[in-house]
């Protein structure tokens, strides 16, 4: 088995008083996969993906990317590990075409810092295709603000995807979209996978956790209570499982767990 | 025929077909609204011509016009760039004449022409300089940073000239002289200023990172900065930008004019005159987007309504009632096609 790319080790963190993680464990594997990490508002979601990409630093617990211990995890590390966080509402500028918004910050340049426009272009299409972008309405010098809500998460993954993410963080991507619409994003994730990036894909959907993920993660109350193996479960024992969680208040996770491996 | 069926059914053809219209329709998209100010220049021309064939079919006109026009063109083209960044700049008449008043000094003490205007295009990009910090670094609102700097630099040259005017008649016919605002024929020098002014200002604009960052910044602030764009660099230059254009046209202003006078002209007309010019041409104060060739076409429509009213037979105090009446016009169209 390849080593991990991530792992984190007994991760916590409070807010003042409130306990957002509690000794939390989490990996990704070595070999692309998408992860479905799923749970309901204050489960911790939003904690555990703002200490992946160093913008919350842990109280405590380890970082550990292919192996090798991180010290003072940030922001800066973490890109520079390859690791992209895609937002929901605040990742493109809306008036810029797709490929401004694709190499945004990191235009393709030539000397005296003039964008090669052309080259761009041919870039974003070229990319736009890889991940099944397959509109005939718009190219890649069209606005974003005339895309759909999915075409538009597309382009943000194509940024991750061109920068050669090696993990791409997906906040809460099909919230608000139709079905055709998300279906969309799965299509664009599942083509970044088979282009070397790992995916987690945050979600309070578990139709959708389960339709494009590898594995599913709940977080409940900052504890992971449940993983589990798409291939060893389907999306309606999934809801089952997580109801019975929530009956029992997490109690029954052990249960649960055992009875997947 | 048989080629052309055979074409249309070859689906390399198609594609490249789709993709031509596709860039048409996107071109027509991307600059529709610099294309609708060019409409609504061409008609107002169309408008004055019918009105008045002798005057405006004369070239004098025009050579009249063209001595003045490049100043406003020099202003207004940076102001597209702090526009686009969500910022504005009240400053810039002032420190126009704040670096006019550095050059017509320095000249009158004897100073190489060449230098003194090096010294006034340095003196307006401090003041640039120093607007970008109030407003990145202090955080004060650019509205209100620039006002501020308005009021000092106005009151700076007036008290540091005695509002007494410097005549540069010296300056007249010398070879620097006909460098900037000579006459080629009866063509004059500083309009070709002017279009290497525009020519430059579309390249930063529309092909160089800095032109790409200031529109990311005024669209998404804090996607820029996530991305990697230096948000504070990148005002900050844009502010730094009007002021070395403020630097040059001061210096374009007093060879036209050949004097340095505090209170010349109407400063806060022509304030409001060059900002509606960057509105006319289609940039909008919401920033993200915006249109160089539009605030130049905003520029001349501007001067041309200024000078076809008393041309057309009206009296000079109708030139602000049509300036208003074309502004609305403009911003009017320019919603129309936001809306379709």
């Amino acid at each position: 088995m390849k080593i991990k790319f991530l792992e984190l080790k007994n991760i916590s963190k409070s807010f003042g008083k409130v306990s957002a993680l509690k000794r939390v464990n989490f990996y990704i594997k070595g070999e692309p996969e998408i992860v479905g990490l799923i749970g309901d508002n204050g489960a911790g979601k939003s904690t555990l993906i703002k200490i992946i990409s160093g913008i919350h630093a842990p109280d405590c617990g380890e970082i550990y990317i292919k192996g090798k211990r991180m010290k003072n995890w940030s922001v800066v590390k973490s890109r520079a590990y390859g690791v992209e966080t895609v937002y929901q509402d605040r990742a493109l500028a809306m008036q810029q075409t797709i490929a401004r918004n694709i190499f945004m910050g990191r235009e393709l340049t030539s000397i005296f810092g003039f964008v090669k426009s052309k080259l761009q272009f041919s870039e974003a299409d070229r990319l736009m295709r890889t991940i099944g972008f397959t509109s005939k309405v718009f190219a890649s010098d069209s606005a974003v603000v005339n895309l759909s809500g999915g075409e538009r998460q597309g382009v943000a993954i194509a940024r991750a995807f061109y920068f050669k993410a090696n993990l791409m963080i997906l906040d809460e991507p099909t919230t608000a979209l139709s079905l055709t619409e998300a279906q969309k994003i799965f299509t664009f994730v599942r083509q970044a996978k088979k282009g070397g990036t790992s995916c987690i894909f945050i979600t309070h959907n578990i139709y959708h956790a389960y339709d494009v993920s590898d594995r599913c993660v709940v977080l409940d109350r900052g504890k992971i209570i449940m993983e589990t193996d798409r291939e060893h479960t389907n999306a309606e024992q999934l809801v089952k499982d997580m109801q019975k969680i929530a009956q029992s208040d997490g109690k029954v996770k052990e249960d649960i767990n055992n009875g997947r491996s | 025929m048989a080629d052309l069926e055979k074409k249309q059914n070859n689906p390399d053809f198609n594609q490249e077909f789709r993709r031509s219209r596709r860039g048409i329709i996107n071109f027509l998209n991307n600059n529709r609204r610099a294309l609708s100010a060019l409409i609504v220049f061409i008609i107002m021309m169309l408008i004055f011509i019918i009105v008045n064939p002798k005057i405006f079919l004369n070239r004098e006109i025009y050579e009249a016009i063209f001595r003045s026009l490049p100043i406003r063109i020099v202003l207004v083209l940076p102001l597209v760039f702090v526009v686009v960044s969500k910022e504005i700049d009240l400053s810039f008449v002032s420190n126009m004449t704040f670096s006019l008043w550095i050059f017509a000094a320095t000249a009158k003490a004897g100073w190489n022409p060449f230098l003194c205007m090096l010294l006034a295009i340095l003196a307006g990009a401090f003041i640039g300089l120093i607007n970008g910090m109030l407003v990145v670094r202090i955080g004060l609102q650019s509205m209100m940073a620039t006002i501020g700097m308005k009021f000092l630099l106005v009151g700076l040259v007036a008290g540091g000239s005695n509002i007494i005017p410097i005549p540069l008649t010296f300056l007249a016919n010398t070879p620097f002289y006909n460098i900037f605002v000579g006459k080629i024929g009866n063509f004059s020098v500083q309009m070709i200023w002017a279009v290497i002014a525009l020519v430059i200002a579309m390249l930063l604009f529309n092909y160089h990172k800095f032109g790409s960052h200031v529109s990311c910044v005024g669209d998404n602030l804090e996607s820029s900065r996530e991305m990697g764009i230096n948000v504070a660099t990148t005002k900050t230059l844009a502010f730094v930008y009007v002021g070395i254009a403020c630097g040059f046209a001061g210096v374009l202003s007093g060879l036209t004019y050949l004097t340095f006078y505090p209170k010349l002209g109407s400063p806060d007309e022509l304030m409001l005159a060059v900002l509606a010019s960057v509105f006319i041409g289609g940039t909008p104060t919401k920033g993200g987007v915006g249109t160089i060739f539009g605030a130049f076409i905003g520029a001349c429509t501007i001067k041309f309504i200024e000078t076809g009213i008393i041309q057309v037979g009206l009296t000079g105090f109708w030139t602000q009632f049509f300036e208003g009446l074309i502004i609305l016009l403009a911003l009017t169209s320019h919603k129309f096609h936001k809306s379709n």
